[in-house]
Formats: C-alpha cells, sequence, structure tokens
C-alpha cells in the first residue's frame, strides 16, 4: 500500500492556478524530496496533503485513509512540520510538545517515553524548559521535528526542514531523517539540492503548480548525460525548471 | 457530531495558561477592576444612593464588557493565523468545534476569574448594610452570560483575519451595536417609519434591556435565552469560518 497517495490536485488561489494536476505516491521506507523553485506550489501542496487546505479537484490519502472524507484517521498517522516551524511561543518546548503529544491521543506513560526519546534524538537538553519564543532559528525548527515526531507516525510531511540550520545542524538533521526513515514514509520540500543528493531516495520536481520530473537522483542524473558528462543536480535542475519559472 | 472531551480539555487549558503567560492577564483585571469600581462609584453614585446595593456597579457592565470582551476574545483565532500554528492545530486529530469550544471556555473562564475578583464589592455592601443577596446572585449570572455572549461574538471575528487589531474593532462594533439597540437613540430613529414588529424585535436582541432585566433579580428565561443562544449561534459560526477557510 501506497502510504501517501495524491492524484489529479488543483489549487487556485483568487486567479492564480498555484497547483495544477499534481499526483504523488510515497511507499513505506522513501525518502521523498519535493524541489521546486519558489511560488512552484510545493507548500500548497503539502497542505492539501495534510487536509489543511481543501484542494478544488482531487484527492488525497494517508496510509489509506482520505485525508477529508476520513481526516481523523489519516491526521493521526501523519507528522507535519508547516512551513517556518510554527509553535506556542509562550510555551516552553517540554510544555509543548507534551501538548502536542496529548492532543495527538498519547497517555501520559507513552507520552513520557517519547518525550524522553525526542529530548534525546532530536538533541533538546540544552532548552528543554525555556520559552520558545527565546530560542534560536534552529532549535525552533527542531521543536518543529520534534512536535511532527512525537507520535511517531508513519507518514512524515517536513516543509522546509532544515531551512535556516547551520552546516552542523543541517547534517544532524539529515543523519535523523536517515535513521528514521526505514519504516516510514516521507515528504520533503527543500531548496538544497545536495540534501536531496544525501537523503532523498526519490526526486519530484515541481514547476508552475506540475510535476515535472519523478526519479531517482542518480535517474534523474543520468538522463541528463551530455557528451559523457554527468551534470550536476544543481545544472539538471535550472534546466527543467529555469525555463518555466523565468 | 462526535466530540472528544479530552481535546475540549486540552485546549482550554492551553489557552488559560495562555492569558497568563504574558502580562495581559494582569493588566486586564487591573483595568477591568479599576473601571468597574470607578465608575460605580463616581459615575454611578454608589455611596450617594445610599442604599446597599450592587446596581451602580451592574449598570456598567455592558459598557465595559463591549470593550474588554473584544479584547480577550481578539487573540484566540487571528494570532494562530498570523503565527501559522492554526495549521499545526488544525492538522492534530482534532475537530474544529473541539478547538472553537476549548478556546471558548478559556477566554469565558478568564473573564469569571474577572468576576470573582469583583466580589469584594459585595462583601462591602454586606458589611455596610443588608444587599438582597438573590438580586446580587442574579446580577452575576447575568453579566456572565452577557460577557460569554459578547466574547462568543469576538471569537468568531478573531476567526476571521489574522490581524488582531482588526478583530478587536470590528468585535467591539458588533458589540456595540447590540448593546445601543436597547437604547432610545436607536428605537426612537426606528419608530419613525419601521413596523412596530421590528422596533420589539432589535429592542429585545438588545444587551442592555436583556441584562436589565436579569439585574432586577429574576432569571428571566427570555434574557437567559438571548445570551446562551447568542454563544452558541456565534460558536456555530465560528466553527464554518475555521472550515471555510480550508478552501481559500
Amino acid at each position: 500500500m501506497q502510504l501517501v497517495q495524491a492524484s489529479g490536485l488543483v489549487k487556485t488561489f483568487s486567479r492564480l492556478r498555484a497547483v495544477d494536476g499534481v499526483s504523488l505516491e510515497v511507499s513505506r521506507g522513501e525518502v521523498v524530496g519535493f524541489l521546486g523553485p519558489n511560488g512552484a506550489g510545493k507548500s500548497t501542496t503539502m497542505k492539501m496533503l495534510t487536509g489543511f487546505l481543501e484542494p478544488d479537484a482531487g484527492t488525497a490519502s494517508i496510509a489509506g485513509h482520505d485525508v477529508f472524507a476520513d481526516p481523523i484517521a489519516a491526521r493521526r498517522r501523519l507528522g507535519y512540520l508547516p512551513e517556518g516551524a510554527p509553535a506556542y511561543g509562550d510555551m516552553t518546548v517540554a510544555d509543548f510538545l507534551a501538548f502536542v503529544g496529548r492532543m495527538r491521543g498519547l497517555t501520559n506513560a507513552v507520552l513520557g517515553e517519547r518525550l524522553a526519546e525526542m529530548v534525546e534524538r532530536v538533541n533538546l537538553t540544552a532548552v528543554w524548559n525555556r520559552p520558545i519564543d527565546a530560542l534560536s532559528k534552529g532549535f525552533k525548527r527542531r521543536v518543529g521535528i520534534a512536535q511532527a515526531l512525537i507520535h511517531d507516525p508513519e507518514v512524515l510531511i517536513l516543509d522546509e526542514p532544515t531551512d535556516g540550520l547551520d552546516p552542523n545542524q543541517k547534517h544532524d538533521m539529515r543523519e535523523l531523517i536517515a535513521a528514521i526513515a526505514p519504516g516510514k514514509a516521507i515528504v520533503i520540500s527543500t531548496h538544497i539540492l545536495e540534501e536531496v543528493e544525501a537523503i532523498c531516495s526519490r526526486v519530484v520536481i515541481i514547476a508552475e503548480g506540475r510535476v515535472v520530473a519523478d526519479a531517482t537522483p542518480s535517474a534523474l542524473l543520468d538522463a541528463a548525460i551530455v557528451d559523457g558528462q554527468r551534470p550536476t543536480l544543481e545544472t539538471v535542475f535550472r534546466s527543467i525548471t529555469g525555463s518555466k519559472a523565468a | 457530531m462526535k466530540t472528544s472531551f479530552r481535546t475540549i480539555g486540552l485546549v482550554f487549558g492551553r489557552e488559560f495558561r495562555a492569558y497568563f503567560a504574558t502580562p495581559l492577564a494582569a493588566v486586564f483585571l487591573l483595568v477591568f477592576l479599576a473601571l468597574s469600581a470607578g465608575l460605580a462609584f463616581f459615575a454611578g453614585g454608589f455611596f450617594e444612593r445610599g442604599q446597599a446595593d450592587l446596581g451602580p456597579f451592574f449598570a456598567w457592565h455592558p459598557w465595559l464588557f463591549l470593550i474588554l470582551m473584544p479584547a480577550i476574545g481578539m487573540r484566540l483565532w487571528a494570532d494562530e493565523r498570523r503565527s501559522g500554528v492554526i495549521e499545526l492545530l488544525m492538522t492534530l486529530p482534532v475537530r474544529a468545534h473541539e478547538v472553537v469550544i476549548g478556546k471558548f471556555l478559556a477566554g469565558w473562564a478568564f473573564t469569571a476569574v474577572a468576576l470573582v475578583l469583583t466580589m469584594s464589592f459585595w462583601l462591602v455592601t454586606l458589611y455596610l448594610g443588608s444587599p438582597d443577596n438573590g438580586i446580587v446572585i442574579a446580577s452575576y449570572i447575568g453579566s456572565f452570560l452577557m460577557a460569554g455572549a459578547f466574547l462568543a461574538i469576538s471569537a468568531c471575528i478573531s476567526a476571521m483575519t489574522k490581524n488582531q487589531v482588526i478583530a478587536f474593532i470590528l468585535a467591539a462594533i458588533v458589540s456595540f451595536l447590540l448593546v445601543m439597540s436597547g437604547t432610545n437613540l436607536v428605537l426612537a430613529a426606528l419608530r419613525g417609519w419601521a413596523p412596530a414588529f421590528l422596533v420589539d424585535l432589535v429592542q429585545s436582541l438588545s444587551f442592555i434591556t436583556n441584562f436589565d432585566r436579569l439585574t432586577r433579580g429574576v432569571l428571566e428565561a427570555p434574557a437567559v435565552i438571548l445570551f446562551v443562544s447568542t454563544i452558541v449561534l456565534a460558536l456555530w459560526i465560528n466553527v464554518q469560518v475555521i472550515d471555510a477557510k480550508k478552501a481559500v
């Protein structure tokens, strides 16, 4: 079974067609890098996958549950990091993660275990009792990851998880994602192409609301070989999206 | 309609604590106490009347609440939308009405704290004379219900915007209209041309007229029904607004 399944998603804002028939399937164990220029429709697509936005057309399901017909069941199996990693700034990291865990229905015993695991895995010890408003961008992002992982979901949708992190933090984040990937289906949107090569098993590139490429990173590169020269992912990205986004 | 009371409780707890996480709570409670006392003493003639009752104190509540309840309600949704937390909140396995009810109850409980703090007034009148405690209790219940109606309207309007200031102003305007609809100013303007039933209708919707009834010491059903149904209707619209925002 595909853990993430979307077909023909369309979303129009006033006159602008932000997403124009995006279909996507992600199975267990896959890490899909969702790439595209700014404004290509990445975040809008992710908002529809999570059920936050209703599409004008098309369907989306998480672990077999339609996100609009059966939203509660779909959301139980989903961890989501929205763009910008929003959180309640007046709460401490500990309180915020406990709140999200309880809202997700975790019992106190399980919650305690999960919180302990998050402290260690996402490395939050130093800021555990600090208000989120007082945290650096990197820590805020990690809190966002921790809340998405708190219930150990099958599906993870992460909108720019490494945005604003320094190189060390980016490295840690990639290791974390690689470590949890085997049992899950993960969709990551990013601008950072090296990240895709490092952790993604598949690349989906969208431009102007449409999927323009869907392949493994190496297949994408092989297809673009010119005169026996393997191009960089950046060259491929620019050649696929450049003309359309210009 | 399935409802998780656990979710309502969790949202309530978070929101109620959030009021106290900023100086807003202290400022609000101080302003409310100072204004309700000041108005009762200086504008209401609390002492000069020579009567041991809380009439001059409660008489100002509609006017206080029409400013203060929008201040309590404005952040409930507008702030979530501005900060983007709404995206996190509404992708948790929760139903919109559970969050709407939890948030409203948190604001209402905060209002209850403010009202309880004013009970020192009651103690003063008990010391000075023998007020009709039935009237005082009915007035407190009426005041709490009216505050709830103002708050539900404010929360509902807060859900329509990401700007707290706009939410505050719109909610204050709607509240003002609901208060004013019972005054002679509005009714006289209507009487000239409107049919009698319309004048009666406008008057019957007035928060002031209905609140006055309750402060006379009788928990009159029509007044209670007006405030409770305003709360229910505003919260229902609030849920619809949250759901509708998914489509835009």
